[in-house]
């Protein structure tokens, strides 16, 4: 667990949208998906996600149905809606920049050695 | 639950919450199970599972909170739930809440009374228009509006200051419509009296000022609303028809405004007729008596726009100068200023300002005391609800959440005790409206409650919930959910002061401070009762015939008041009787400036003194029980062409001749320059109001200087000498009014014991004992109540401690001590700062009450006595249940 790495506060939301970006889920779903497209490298609560589900959906973000699991439970599944998908390209084209940028002030520091 | 029921019905948002709550509960779960099937599959039993799955989770509550929060729950919605959270605990704990509820109501109940009254005659103006321009002219010195209808005439005239001024004064009529008289009260008033008050009529018109011609060219009268509804059954024909005032023919041209009573507001007149026919009602023709100032009693109009009060006193002071010029010897310099008519000015106005304001803070008091009371309460519960709050913390639930919770439990009792409250201070308010303290004289006390008294009402309650609301939050911010759900509630016993200590102390003492204010009116009342009036009002009945309402005139009235006393004097059991101008203690007496036998020029600014003078019939002194100290009483041969002696008190001798021995067979003179013999001099007593410092008063003998109204004081023995049982007053008095219809059947004549007379004088302090009273019986039962709350949780809290001090052997007196100790300790430095207070308080008191002192070694041990006396109450029942622990049970039950 020891390379396991704290949520950045915020981006919570984005990675619900990424998660979902690639199929309807339910949250115990979100929360797997993201373990594994994460390499399991992030540390969510798994309480902490349904607040962030309840946020999109009332942003309009995301949209909400009943229906059966795999393990046939019944179960709230999330997709999302066109204005989800436009703010997740949004935020990805954000989220990219402020990476290359802070990646680039990091790797000009030559103090560091 | 028929509440939540209701609300559920009420609001839809309600049911919408519900349903969220159980979708949010459904997909939770589902989470724990597709969570625990994965763990399953991976080996672990299913119940560990179920566990881990849960553990993983992290806080259920405080995340669904979250989830409430993150859709945007309303506020509303939340306090719902809190509100429905606050009527089950409440309901859990019924005494405790009709506890609180009650104490709050009778907190702000008594609050919204007082303020009722502060409101309807202090704050609101009158309900006139343009009320906030209307103003009286009053003379500083004495607070009087008193004027001469030329002095008057010539402010009307001269003024530059005032739009118009109008002039007003009573009268006491016989009013007769043809089949029955009836003693009635009016207000007669200058033409323009409505007119500058700008009022229109109800019915017919109202008089104005093109109606007057001189002296009686307008016999018109108006009726006031109530009075025509209440004689006249409303008969809208009743304008033009012909009555009778004191015999003297009047047309009805119309009835006034309802709610309109003129511009006094303890005054309610029955009718209205002008001032220039003031002298058919049998009055003395004042129109052209300027040194006459009993013509007007009040003067006021409206200021002109722009026109400071300041600067229209200062016309109105220069015209007075200028009149004290050109009529030095009928016109005292005088300085007035301007003042509201509600109250008479100052009059009125200081006393009832004082006495409303005293009990307003006194009320606030009440309120904060109980504020304090349930503020210790609520601040208990809380410590008994640890556990309940650490475990809602442990589950994730936040502190303000659970904050808010206690506050909306708090504020739900302040609302309804406010309700009821403000529900039993309405009843109150109607009844004194109702109430007519005096049958005689149309006085009232008219305290409609308006919005604004509404408002306060509420809020009080909601501050006052707040107040006590309050006291528990550090305590809750406080706690450490693991070390009470470790230890359980009682970890900390009390030992060292706490916050709860603290407001029971600072409770006590507001309610000592009500206590002793309460026994200082009390005593004070007392007193004023057994005081020395300067006559004996027991077994004594007064009897009032106003020959003036009869058409008496001239030398008649003296006639038939000759042959009235003498006929009442041989009914069996009178002992003596005697007639006098004015009684005393019935609101103002006549006064009139008297000059030393040197002086010549006979003006106000050579008076000697100013002194109270009542006219009386050679047996009066008997009749009264005035006793005659040195000299002798009037006789039958003190009459007309008789030389002019008077009676004088002891106040009247020492000031004007040094000594009463000294005082025996001097002269001095009065204002119309009669010479005036000391025949005699009799003990002093009160003659305005009992509060009044000592006045100087004379008695003149009624044959040499008439009136038509007297008063008739007939003494009789208490006991019945043939049966030796006590005699009966209202049988005397049925005999007295017999006899007097035999001599004129239509003489109205109206008969009390001078005790009940007495009434209009003790009035003021018997309504102040009466409030405080029940203020102070308010404050004791709330010490009672913050006393016994204490002792109880104390002891509570230490029946285990008790029991193993009994256990170890301790004596009933140790075990008391460590019991009890603490709350006697508290009661005991309460009850000082509150004594001490008190005494501070009361001289407050001293304005309205006769003799109002609290350096009085009675109160003070009432005080005490009381304070003792209500915490060995209140811990009676604490004290039996500390005494009564059973070790062995105790000790089991851990």
């Amino acid at each position: 667990m020891a390379d396991q790495a704290q949520l950045i506060p915020g981006t919570l939301d984005m990675l619900i949208l990424r998660a979902l970006s690639l199929g309807p889920l339910h949250g115990y779903g979100v929360l797997l998906r993201i373990e594994q497209i994460s390499g399991g490298a992030l540390l969510i609560e798994q309480g902490a996600l349904y607040p962030g589900l309840f946020r999109l959906v009332r942003q309009g973000l995301l949209k909400s149905t009943w229906g059966i699991s795999d393990n046939n439970r019944r179960a709230k599944f999330y997709e999302l809606t066109a204005a989800g998908r436009k703010r997740l390209r949004e935020e990805t084209e954000s989220w990219n920049r402020l990476v290359n940028a802070i990646a680039c002030a990091m790797g000009a520091q030559p103090e560091e050695t | 639950m028929k509440l939540t029921a209701s609300i559920r019905n009420i609001l839809p948002a309600w049911i919408q919450r519900q349903r969220m709550d159980r979708e949010m509960d459904a997909e939770l779960r589902t989470h724990l199970e597709l969570r625990a099937d994965d763990l399953e599959r991976s080996g672990v039993p299913r119940a560990e599972a179920e566990r881990l799955a849960r553990i993983e989770f992290g806080g259920m509550e405080h995340y669904k909170e979250e989830c409430h929060e993150a859709t945007g729950s309303l506020f509303a919605e939340r306090l719902l739930q809190d509100l429905r959270y606050s009527v089950r605990v409440l309901r859990k704990s019924p005494g405790f809440t009709v506890a609180a509820v009650l104490t709050l109501a009778l907190g702000i109940g008594a609050n919204t009374v007082v303020f009722g009254a502060l409101n309807a005659l202090i704050l609101r103006p009158l309900d006139l228009p343009r009320a906030e321009s209307l103003y009286s002219i009053h003379r500083v010195a004495t607070n009087s509006a008193t004027q001469s209808y030329p002095d008057y005439v010539d402010y009307r005239d001269r003024n530059r200051s005032f739009e118009d001024l109008a002039a007003s004064n009573f009268s006491e009529a016989g009013l007769d419509t043809g089949d029955n008289v009836s003693r009635s009260w009016g207000i007669v008033a200058t033409g323009n009296y409505f007119d500058v008050l700008g009022v229109h009529p109800y019915l017919g018109r109202f008089f104005t000022a093109a109606d007057e011609h001189g002296a009686n060219s307008a016999p018109y009268v108006v009726l006031s609303y109530s009075y025509w509804l209440k004689r006249f059954q409303g008969d809208r024909g009743v304008v033009g028809r012909k009555i009778q005032l004191n015999k003297a023919p009047f047309t009805v041209i119309g009835v006034a405004p309802p709610k309109f009573n003129g511009t006094l507001l303890f005054f309610t007149p029955d009718f209205f007729v002008p001032m220039v026919n003031h002298s058919e009602l049998g009055s003395e023709d004042v129109l052209h008596k300027r040194g006459d100032v009993s013509g007007i009693f009040i003067t006021f109009g409206h200021l002109k726009a722009g026109v400071t009060p300041a600067q229209a006193a200062a016309d109105i002071n220069s015209i007075s100068r200028d009149l004290a010029k050109e009529y030095p010897k009928d016109h005292p310099q005088a300085e007035f200023a301007l003042a509201r008519p509600s109250l008479y000015g100052d009059h009125l106005g200081r006393p009832v300002r004082a006495f409303l304001t005293a009990l307003m803070v006194m009320a606030g008091l009440i309120l904060l005391a109980a504020c304090a009371n349930l503020g210790s309460l609520f601040a208990a519960r809380a410590a008994d609800r640890a556990r309940e709050i650490a475990l809602r913390l442990a589950l994730g639930a936040s502190r303000m959440r659970i904050v808010r919770q206690l506050l909306t439990e708090a504020i739900l009792i302040s609302l309804t005790g406010g309700g009821i409250g403000l529900w039993g201070s309405m009843l109150l308010m109607r009844w004194l409206n109702a109430w007519q303290p005096f049958p005689q004289f149309p006085i009232n006390v008219p305290v409609t409650p308006d919005a604004k008294v509404y408002v306060i009402a509420l809020l009080l309650a909601l501050a006052s919930g707040f107040l006590f609301g309050v006291v528990p939050v550090r305590q809750v911010l406080r706690t450490d959910p693991y070390e009470v759900v470790k230890s359980g509630s009682s970890a900390r016993a009390g030992r060292k002061i706490s916050l709860r200590d603290f407001l029971l102390v600072g409770q006590i003492a507001i309610c000592a401070v009500l206590v002793t204010s309460s026994l200082v009116a009390v005593r004070g009342l007392m007193r004023s009762m057994h005081s020395n009036f300067g006559f004996e009002p027991q077994n004594t009945l007064v009897v009032n015939t106003n020959l003036q309402m009869a058409g008496y005139k001239g030398d008649a009235p003296a006639a038939m008041q000759k042959r009235a006393l003498e006929t009442v004097a041989s009914i069996p059991g009178v002992t003596a009787a005697g007639l006098v101008d004015w009684a005393p203690l019935n609101g103002s007496a006549n006064t009139t400036t008297v000059f030393h036998d040197e002086t010549t020029e006979l003006i106000p600014a050579h008076a000697a003194e100013t002194s109270v003078f009542f006219q009386i019939s050679s047996g009066y002194l008997s009749a009264a029980g005035t006793t005659l100290l040195s000299g002798r009483g009037l006789t039958e041969h003190d009459k007309k062409d008789a030389p002019r002696v008077a009676l004088v008190n002891q106040q009247f001798a020492l000031k004007m001749f040094g000594s009463v021995r000294g005082a025996i067979g001097r002269y001095y003179k009065i204002k119309d320059g009669s010479r005036l013999q000391v025949v005699g001099v009799v003990e002093n007593g009160k003659y305005q109001s009992l509060t009044e410092t000592q006045q100087p008063a004379m008695f003149l003998p009624l044959l040499q200087s008439p009136s038509s109204e007297t008063w008739m004081m007939v003494r009789y023995g208490q006991a019945d000498r043939k049966t030796g049982q006590n005699r009966d007053p209202l049988q005397l008095a049925g005999a007295i009014r017999g006899k007097i219809r035999e001599l004129d059947s239509g003489l109205p004549c109206f008969i009390e014991t001078w005790t009940q007379n007495l009434a209009l004088a003790l009035f003021p302090s018997r309504v102040a004992t009466v409030a405080l009273g029940i203020l102070g019986g308010m404050g004791a039962m709330l010490s009672l109540t913050g006393i016994f709350g204490m002792a109880a949780y104390s002891v509570s809290k230490r029946l285990r401690e008790l029991g193993i001090r009994i256990a170890l052997g301790a004596q009933h007196k140790e075990v008391l001590r460590a019991a009890l100790g603490k709350a006697f300790r508290l009661l005991a430095v309460g009850s000082v700062v509150g004594l001490i207070l008190g005494i501070l308080a009361s001289r407050v008191l001293a304005f309205i009450v006769f003799e109002a002192t609290p350096r009085d070694p009675l109160i003070l041990a009432g005080v005490v006595l009381a304070m003792a006396f209500l915490g060995l109450v209140a811990t009676w029942i604490p004290a039996r249940r500390a005494l009564a622990v059973n070790p062995l049970i105790l000790l089991r039950e851990e």
